[in-house]
């Protein structure tokens, strides 16, 4: 152990430099980093709410209600379709997600399981008895309902989050049913809140010609009509394209049960699907508008215009444009998205104030740099020489596990900043056990390097076994909760690893070079 | 040479001549705070029983008493204020009825709606719904358990049986004398204590780890002479190391118990009381408890 490799100070050295490089820009000001050259690292470790700030809202998404909705439909569905095959019923209802009915003719079993069959993928259904029919959707069905519902909650509170205009929010799904908002200097949540309440409202209604572009722009309109603006199409002038559009005869976007990208003689469509309450509408509507054009609006602005060609029944239709298929889906999931598919219930909510947050980093800052500075100056005390290149390790420490957070993007939060004050307590941790270490073997009268390398020998496999077990209770943590308390796992565990290396490398490759200048004949410890 | 010698070396002191009596005080403690948690309970924060919380900072002169009066009226469900830190600064707690469930996320909005006459700054507000407290818990204790299972296999591989089950009824008695700890003195348990009480495991272990290990290399040394002896040895050997660790901690965290803010400060204290009882511990309780479960033939792994 007393030759250290040519690699092992390369590595040492590398090490060094990569964590003044990366950790350097967290000392710096906001305006020094804009003006440093664009090669150098500019990243900063990134400020938990707790620091920064902000709000942290758990959002359950309320899917049994939408899943009861698809079979309320699917089941209106079904029903019809039995009448229109002529085959008679009688004790129709739905129970807990199932459909019960008796069937009253055995002849008409096989007709049944022919309708039946044509819902295979998504419905299961047995016999409960003789008669009585039991139709239930599957749990691969429910489950796509339950991801598809949390999915189009996520891109609806997207929009809406947009629009509110928030800094860097983030939203992420949580588990089964629920979304992580996270929304760094929003202090004060109430309007949000009441933003993600709403429903938003997605209507199709017909394009009143009869207006000209210039009518519009000026400002003429005529009774019956509302004015409203294209969300993407802008006129030569750069401002958006005006539509009139008639009152009457509006579809509500409630009514619609399903919109998805798919392929219409070779180019990107969206294919919607009403309900049947819809459906009837807007086949009634069509057939009386062929030729004119249908605004599809959402937040009282058009976000598309397609030509009515012929009447459609039956529910469905498709939206044809210059669409990428990209565009397509998007565009589908905004009429999926229209409305939230299903009520939200904020389940937690966690806010801090600008202040609170600034004081939390004011004396985290400040117990941080007291905490490390009582540290080095009692190691100096105590153990004096090799106490310096133990400090020199723990800087070195403190700056890799710095840089590492960077990289990493790890939320730095105020349990965080405990977290690295306490890795650098537990940090000397190592170098204490092999000073110590090298303290007993003094007594043994070996040379100095004989001394220091049994030192370093004995004292290696402890520190092994010691930081394991620290390492289990900390990634422990990972699992536990939400923002603060896993900041502070992050740092302990990133914290608990670069100790042991810098304990291990940089003081031995400290100390050995030092014995090779120094070469003394004892050593004091 | 070094400056400052706090530790002779080469003490001697007879640990285990006091382990019975030491085993004995640690067993007290730990039915003692058995039974304060049981009977007398923690004080569970938001995060666990779900609930609201506000701290508003009062920019003028208040009447704690009036302000109590005032929320009681709101008829929210058990109310309770606290200054922290000074004076004008109020800690509002709500714990949440039973059975307005919908209208709970609407609680911190009615308190400021009826403080709206005052001049206050809100430094922080918190929500957590009944469902989420829950699973909360059901999460604390079960990242508490997998720990310290962890940590019981990993010693069981490094070492003997019997030294992984010394190391986890140390562990153990820990975890309870900290609960305990929480409980006689009501100081807030939420989920950051939670973390603590996981670091605590991690700090106390890695104290426990470093002396078996001397345990077992002084085993493999001195075969001529008695367990406890062999044990004493080695807790004179590594006790300026478990000394100087602990100091090095404890003033990095008394560092952060006084400048850092009251945010983490019962998350602070959990810690500090764990290094304390961490270390004693590894001396008194893990060290004296091997020499109950020492295999007949002194082999080793």
């Amino acid at each position: 152990m007393v030759q250290f490799k040519k690699w092992q100070l390369f590595l040492v050295i590398l090490f060094s430099l990569f964590a003044i490089i990366f950790s350097l820009p967290n000392f710096l000001s906001k305006e020094t980093l804009k003006k440093i050259p664009s090669f150098l690292p500019s990243e900063q470790v990134v400020l938990g709410l707790d620091l920064q700030g902000g709000s942290y809202l758990l959002i359950e998404v309320d899917t049994e209600s939408v899943v009861l909705e698809n079979f309320e439909s699917f089941s209106d569905g079904l029903r019809l379709s039995l009448r229109k095959n002529k085959i008679p019923y009688t004790k129709f209802n739905i129970k807990n997600n199932n459909i019960f009915f008796n069937i009253k003719n055995d002849n008409k079993k096989e007709e049944l399981s022919k309708i039946l069959s044509k819902y295979s993928q998504e419905i299961s259904f047995e016999y409960i008895n003789d008669k009585l029919m039991k139709i239930f959707f599957n749990n691969q069905k429910i489950k796509s309902i339950q991801d598809n519902s949390v999915l189009q909650s996520i891109e609806v509170i997207r929009r809406r989050i947009d629009e509110y205009g928030t800094k860097e929010p983030t939203i992420q799904r949580q588990g089964l049913n629920r979304i992580l908002l996270e929304l760094p200097g929003i202090t004060d949540p109430e309007r949000l809140k009441k933003l993600l309440g709403k429903t938003a409202k997605l209507t199709l209604q017909i394009i009143d010609d009869d207006l000209s572009w210039n009518d519009l722009k000026s400002g003429k309109t005529k009774p019956g009509v509302v004015i409203y603006e294209s969300d993407n199409v802008l006129d030569p002038s750069g401002s958006p394209v005006l539509y009139a559009v008639k009152k009457r005869n509006a579809i509500s976007g409630d009514l619609l049960i399903n919109a998805f990208p798919t392929l219409d003689k070779g180019s990107p469509v969206v294919s919607f699907e009403f309900n049947n309450k819809g459906g009837r509408k807007f086949g009634k509507i069509t057939s009386e508008n062929i030729g004119k054009k249908l605004a599809i609006i959402l937040d009282n602005k058009i976000i598309s215009s397609p030509n009515i060609r012929e009447p459609i029944t039956g529910g469905k239709g498709i939206i044809t444009g210059q669409f990428t298929f990209q565009e397509a889906t998007d565009l589908s999931m905004l009429l999926r998205a229209g409305a939230l598919p299903a009520p939200l219930n904020i389940i937690e909510e966690r806010t801090v104030g600008p202040t609170l947050g600034a004081d939390s980093i004011k004396s985290g800052k400040f117990a941080s740099i007291l905490g490390f500075t009582l540290i080095i100056i009692f190691m100096f005390l105590i153990y004096g020489i090799f106490g310096i290149f133990a400090n020199i390790a723990l800087v070195f420490n403190l700056l890799i596990l710095l840089a590492i957070l960077t990289l990493i993007k790890a939320t730095l939060t105020l349990p965080g900043m405990a977290g690295i004050v306490l890795t650098i307590g537990m940090a000397v941790d190592a170098n204490v056990l092999i000073f110590e270490r090298i303290k007993e073997e003094i007594k043994h009268g070996l040379s100095p390097i004989a001394t220091i390398d049994t030192g370093y020998k004995e004292a290696f496999k402890t520190i092994v076994d010691a930081n394991i077990t620290t390492l289990i209770a900390a990634i422990m943590l990972f699992g536990l909760g939400s923002g603060p308390v896993k900041g502070f796992a992050v740092t302990l565990s990133i914290g608990i690893l670069t100790s042991m290396f810098t304990a291990i490398m940089f003081t031995r490759i400290l100390i050995l070079i030092w014995l090779r200048k120094k070469s003394p004949e004892r050593i004091n410890l | 040479m070094p400056i400052l010698r706090i530790f002779k070396s080469g003490t001697n002191i007879k640990f285990m001549k006091i382990k019975k009596l030491t085993l004995i005080i640690s067993s007290i403690l730990f039915f003692l705070s058995l039974a304060l948690i049981f009977f007398k309970g923690l004080n569970l924060g938001i995060d666990f029983t779900g609930g609201s919380l506000i701290e508003a900072r009062f920019k003028e002169n208040i009447d704690l008493s009036n302000l109590r009066i005032q929320m009681n009226k709101l008829n929210l469900g058990e109310i309770q204020l606290q200054t922290i830190g000074s004076e004008n600064d109020i800690v509002i707690r709500v714990q949440e009825k039973k059975s307005n469930e919908n209208k709970q996320t609407e609680t911190i909005q009615i308190i400021k709606n009826s403080l709206s006459d005052k001049s206050i700054e809100y430094r922080r507000t918190e929500f957590v719904g009944p469902k989420v407290g829950g699973e909360l818990v059901k999460a604390g204790i079960l990242a508490i358990i997998f720990s310290l299972f962890g940590i019981l296999i990993y010693i069981w591989l490094r070492f003997q049986w019997n030294f992984a089950l010394g190391a986890i009824i140390a562990l153990i008695h820990d975890v309870i004398l900290t609960l305990g700890f929480f409980s006689i003195f009501q100081f807030e348990f939420n989920l950051a204590t939670v973390a603590a009480v996981l670091t605590i495991a991690g700090y106390s272990i890695n104290d426990t780890v470093v002396i078996y290990d001397r345990i077992r290399e002084s085993m493999r040394k001195y075969k001529q002479i008695s367990f406890d002896e062999v044990i004493n040895i080695s807790l004179n050997g590594t006790l300026s190391r478990t000394l100087m660790t602990s100091l090095t901690t404890l003033m990095a965290l008394l560092a952060l118990f006084i400048f850092g803010g009251i945010v983490i400060s019962s998350f602070i204290i959990a810690l500090i009381w764990g290094v304390l009882i961490g270390t004693y511990s590894s001396l008194y309780v893990a060290s004296p408890i091997l020499t109950y479960l020492k295999q007949e033939k002194r082999q080793i792994n």
